[in-house]
């Protein structure tokens, strides 16, 4: 079974620390693709958390028998036949958003995160730990493409959830700036895209700074001269 | 003049000297300007001269910087003026407030303040905004408009609908269109007849602010502010590859005379180009960065899709200027030459 410590270890991992999308940029492609409003962003990633647990646990059930050699070449077979049933799942439940994504929900198979993960901790660790590192990763894309594909949304045409309609009939998109709003368009532009991006890696790092600060700061005060070393750092776990 | 010997004294050059420099050699530009225009233009000048001060001062802020020494340099006032003269005069307030900000902000203060910017502020606001503005971009006052200042003020703030009448294309982007229909086959020199668009070598109104920039420009030459290399590469660039087209179909291209006084060509040659900070530093290097400036700048207006080509063409060569000067470094006195 699992640890407390290492499952903290691992959520903290997947949503902050090793976050896909602000520490480890990989699979930047549809992150900045997809991302230009929030449901088709929030939408592509439920469908990469999906194929990323999976894979996770099927190759983490697997690794004692797969030959090291040709390790890569099963794993992406494995993630191809996932990927192929979530594609079935999304053309059968949201078509239209099918049609919207295209080409990206088939290109989760090679989206180099699911690969990473595969490769890095589920051929290497129990399915129970390699489902929830699947998961917790693909959480930690799903916050940071849901942020980007917000603000892009907002920033570019004033709405959010515009297209929500598609996923749960009978809702409809936010108005948050007034109608008249002219629209940046730049935001939902790839360059927008990148600059967003890049704005949200520093915003990530200035609150890892801040915070390191603090660590600092704290065991130089005179209140507090000695703490066991397990406690103070959570981090170094993983 | 008489040669001294040394010990000479030196002045040091200040940023705020040569910044003010620019800023008197824009005057004649835009005294020509606001007489063919209105005051909506000075008006554009004041928005955005606010909003850089206004945006510098809180960036330095924000990232811990002395506020007064920075912003007393002026280099956001040339950005500023720089953006309020490239932007269409009769632009809604915001507009200009947005490219502003976007050039002060992300294109200078993020990417660490005067001296780190790789490209030039002001032309990265210009392109963001084409990108995500086309159609007010492109909307210049009409030829023969006149309104008076409290009209302008209405449309600048959008207490006046914006009315189609009002604005037009460009000169330069009216002959584009204008070549490019389908079916209608008016060569350049029955266009060029057209007196209400046209004058003797340029656009009507649009030749003598060019000219003016020239005549700031050459102020800027004899002050030493800047060095001959880029503008005259930049001109020759864009005389090189406008005379080639012109004299293989004179019909369809228009001539040399008018490309270099049509949109902002002296503008760039003179006063976008030469910008130290963003283009090449080695001699050799600033005349590779202007030719090339001069002759994509040419390529952008005339095949591609934008009214004109000058913001594009310094933007990409801005991202050549460290592969250039890499190449161009001269060498050091008393040694032979090096392989980078």
């Amino acid at each position: 079974m699992i640890s407390r410590e290492e499952f903290r270890s691992i959520a903290h991992n997947g949503l902050w620390k090793q976050n896909t999308g602000l520490v480890q940029l990989l699979g930047l492609c549809p992150l900045l693709a997809i991302s230009t409003n929030m449901v088709n962003a929030v939408m592509l990633s439920l469908a990469t958390i999906l194929v990323m647990a999976l894979a996770n646990v099927a190759v983490a059930s697997l690794r004692n028998l797969i030959p090291h050699e040709i390790r890569i070449p099963v794993f992406i077979l494995i993630v191809a036949a996932l990927v192929t049933v979530v594609d079935l799942l999304f053309n059968a439940w949201f078509h239209q958003l099918y049609v919207i994504l295209g080409i990206f929900i088939p290109l989760i198979v090679t989206n180099c995160i699911v690969l990473a993960r595969v490769e890095a901790f589920a051929a290497k660790n129990p399915a129970l730990h390699s489902t929830l590192d699947g998961i917790f990763m693909g959480i930690g894309l799903l916050w940071t493409l849901a942020l980007l594909g917000a603000l892009r949304e907002l920033i570019g045409s004033g709405t959010l959830l515009a297209g929500i309609e598609m996923v749960i009939p009978g809702a409809s998109a936010i108005q948050v700036l007034p109608a008249d709003y002219p629209g940046f368009l730049l935001a939902i532009l790839p360059p927008g895209a990148f600059i967003l991006l890049g704005c949200l890696i520093a915003w990530k790092n200035w609150l890892d700074q801040r915070a390191a600060a603090r660590e600092r700061a704290r065991p130089a005060s005179p209140a507090t001269p000695a703490e066991p070393a397990g406690e103070a750092s959570p981090a170094p776990a993983g | 003049m008489e040669i001294v010997t040394s010990p000479h004294v030196l002045k040091p050059v200040s940023i705020t000297r040569v910044m003010g420099q620019v800023c008197l050699a824009l005057l004649p530009g835009i005294a020509v300007y606001s007489w063919l225009i209105g005051p909506a233009l000075l008006l554009q000048l004041g928005i955005a001269s606010l909003t850089a001060l206004a945006a510098e001062a809180l960036l330095l802020k924000l990232r811990g910087k002395p506020v007064s020494p920075f912003l007393m340099d002026g280099s956001a006032l040339v950005t500023a003026w720089l953006i309020a003269l490239t932007f269409p005069p009769l632009s809604p307030w915001w507009l200009t407030a947005t490219g502003v900000l976007f050039a002060i902000v992300i294109a200078k203060q993020l990417y660490g303040g005067l001296g780190q910017n790789p490209f030039n502020p002001a032309m990265v606001a210009f392109a963001a905004c084409i990108v995500a503005f086309p159609a007010l971009m492109s909307q210049w006052p009409a030829q023969g408009l006149s309104l008076s200042f409290g009209q302008q003020l209405e449309v600048v703030f959008g207490l006046a609908p914006r009315i189609d009448a009002l604005t037009a294309a460009t000169p330069l982007d009216a002959m584009k269109t204008a070549l490019k229909m389908d079916g209608v086959h008016a060569s350049v020199q029955e266009l060029l007849a057209n007196q209400t668009l046209y004058g003797t070598f340029a656009g009507r109104g649009w030749e003598w602010v060019t000219s003016a920039y020239l005549l700031g420009g050459l102020f800027l030459l004899w002050r030493r502010v800047i060095t001959w290399h880029v503008p005259v590469a930049f001109v020759l660039g864009l005389l090189l590859i406008s005379g080639l087209c012109w004299s293989l179909d004179p019909a369809r291209y228009a001539d040399p005379l008018f490309h270099l006084f049509s949109g902002g060509a002296m503008l760039g040659a003179f006063f976008i180009a030469t910008d130290p900070v963003s283009g090449c530093t080695t001699p050799r290097g600033k005349l590779i960065f202007g030719f090339g400036a001069g002759a994509l700048a040419y390529l952008i207006r005339v095949f591609g899709a934008f009214p004109d080509g000058i913001a594009f063409a310094v933007l990409i060569m801005n991202l050549c200027a460290p592969l250039i000067d890499l190449f161009c470094q001269p060498a050091v006195f008393g040694k032979k030459k090096e392989a980078p």
